[in-house]
């Protein structure tokens, strides 16, 4: 069984949630992409919602980490959209110059669900 | 000038030992303490604790390890905290390639230095192959 | 260096003559400004300004810096001039101008007295001195409170002249006026960001319509509030471009990709609504009123 990673992994309607805590060091959230995914295989979901509103800070190892889970979801046909950016943390990002072109976010989680509710299984067209 | 020379004199500064990635975290809560402490904005703080966060990230990865300090420092404009950074590693070869964005040594990571400059308000680096490298970030509170 | 006594000596026993003198340069330079300062109270401030200095002479002074202590009514009553003034918009060249008129007064007064000629030039080199201090002095607080009143209006204006706006459910609009420096370009995005989370806004309209210049500063700026809106999962529209704008920008170099324009207000709503599935229709008032009749 793999160490804890201090949150809570939930699956509603075919999405797999979960809200990133501030405190995960660099190797808890390797962990944490490991237990997503292994999760949207196991429920065959249709996408992976990750609520970083607890981050205060997103750094570029974080941001290639949130890339890296898109694509990985995308392979198992899910569509993963990242939700509750801080103002300050989106600012920050474009400072890094950081686009994360290739992650999607909508403001909450209800918007995200949505989202995935529409096109189910295809990428948004925003891009 | 040898990167690795005199530490810095002031006030009592906090040292984080930078060994393992865990150890990226470690420095990003000192660095968010310090900024709190001398009543820096939300904003204020992300910034710089996200500058912090890509440097000690750096010398973990690229140098081999190394060890950051914080201090704070008065001035007419209010206070201001500075990290500084110091590794022992190969160094950086041509410091203004890794300034630019883009610029990678090894795939898909890239070295986050320019992006750091952005997102504090004096960003100092001194570095030389084979001689480490150090970098100094300071930013106001407010 | 001491005053051996020669002004404080002429201070006290001219105080009325260097002070009528010294209103009367006043006037003679324009520096006056009746116009702004009722004369009485220009009397009052210079005669004050005086004894001032006269105790500050007495106390040793001399020619030394106005930060010591034998100075401190000097400054209080300096800082007081400089704050009435500056209030009442005189210029700072006009506040120079009142401390510097006070040396013909005092020169004039130095040479209608008997004094040799040697202790003569002493006193008239002391005194140029001292009024240097003090114009000094007097201009660097005066340049400080205005920065401080600036200062002040600016953050003022900032409040009031880009407000971020709910323009209908899901979308929010900003009108920026005036000129975009990158202190006010930040405040902007902030705003705009904290309001996108608090209306949970899906498009952002930007309306610059109202900016002046675009320059490449300005155009950054546009572009990094755009990609942070984009980041938080919302739309960014920027409308008001001009003809102008759109040239300047493709001349300036600037690369816009992914940022949607739009000519006017009008048609950046339109592209909102499109973005969140509304559609404005026209009503249809002949059926409302069959409605209406069989329903009576």
């Amino acid at each position: 069984m793999a160490e804890p990673i201090g949150a809570a992994i939930v699956t509603i309607d075919g999405c797999v949630t979960v809200a990133v805590r501030d405190d995960l060091d660099d190797q808890a959230v390797l962990r944490l992409q490991d237990r997503l995914m292994e999760e949207v295989a196991r429920r065959s979901a249709k996408g992976v919602i990750i609520d970083i509103s607890g981050l205060e800070v997103v750094d570029t190892f974080a941001g290639r980490m949130l890339g890296a889970m898109a694509e990985m979801s995308r392979l198992l046909d899910a569509r993963t959209i990242v939700v509750g950016m801080r103002p300050a943390v989106a600012m920050t990002l474009v400072d890094l110059g950081m686009t994360l072109d290739e992650v999607e976010t909508a403001l909450n989680a209800d918007k995200a669900m949505a989202l995935i509710a529409d096109e189910p299984g295809l990428r948004s067209h925003r891009r | 000038m040898n990167p690795v020379s005199a530490p810095i004199a002031d006030e009592a500064p906090r040292a984080v030992t930078l060994r393992a990635q865990s150890d990226v975290a470690v420095a990003r809560q000192a660095a968010a303490q310090a900024m709190t402490a001398a009543g820096a904005s939300a904003i204020g703080r992300t910034r710089f604790v996200t500058a912090v966060s890509e440097v000690a990230r750096n010398a973990i990865l690229h140098g081999g390890g190394g060890v950051v300090r914080f201090a704070r420092r008065e001035g007419p404009q209010g206070a201001s905290i500075m990290a500084e950074c110091r590794d022992r590693g190969p160094g950086i070869e041509d410091v203004g390639r890794a300034l630019s964005d883009g610029y990678s040594s090894k795939r898909g990571l890239g070295l986050g230095l320019g992006g750091a400059r952005r997102l504090v308000d004096l960003f100092e680096i001194t570095t030389a192959p084979g001689q480490g490298t150090m970098v100094r970030l300071t930013s106001r509170a407010r | 260096m001491r005053d051996e006594g020669g002004l404080t000596r002429l201070l006290t026993a001219s105080f009325d003559d260097i002070a009528t003198r010294w209103i009367d340069e006043q006037t003679a330079e324009g520096v006056g400004r009746a116009d702004l300062i009722p004369v009485d109270e220009t009397r009052a401030q210079s005669r004050e300004l005086l004894s001032a200095l006269l105790r500050a002479m007495e106390a040793g002074g001399g020619d030394g810096p106005m930060a010591d202590v034998a100075f401190d009514e000097v400054r209080d009553v300096l800082a007081r001039i400089a704050e009435a003034r500056i209030d009442r918009g005189v210029t700072p060249t006009e506040m120079a101008w009142f401390m510097h008129s006070l040396k013909p007064a005092l020169f004039a007064t130095i040479r209608s007295g008997d004094a040799p000629i040697e202790a003569a030039l002493d006193e008239v080199m002391m005194a140029g001195r001292v009024v240097d201090r003090m114009a000094i002095h007097a201009m660097d607080s005066y340049v400080e409170k205005r920065e401080t009143v600036i200062e002040r209006q600016r953050a003022e204006m900032n409040e009031v002249s880009a407000p971020v706006v709910k323009l209908w459910d899901r979308i929010v609009t900003v009108p920026l006026i005036g000129t975009l420096d990158s202190w006010r370009a930040q405040t902007v995005m902030e705003n705009l960001l904290e309001a996108i989370v608090a209306r949970e806004a899906e498009v952002a309209i930007i309306d610059i319509t109202g900016v002046g210049t675009v320059d490449t500063m300005v155009a950054q700026h546009l572009l990094k509030t755009a990609a942070a809106v984009r980041l938080m999962g919302a739309e960014c529209v920027i409308c008001g471009v001009s003809p102008k704008i759109a040239q300047t920008v493709v001349h300036l170099g600037v690369d816009l990709p992914n940022v949607v324009t739009r000519i006017d207000l009008e048609s950046g709503l339109d592209y909102a609504f499109r973005k969140i599935g509304l559609k404005v229709v026209e009503r249809d008032r002949d059926r409302e009123r069959q409605r209406a009749l069989r329903r009576s």
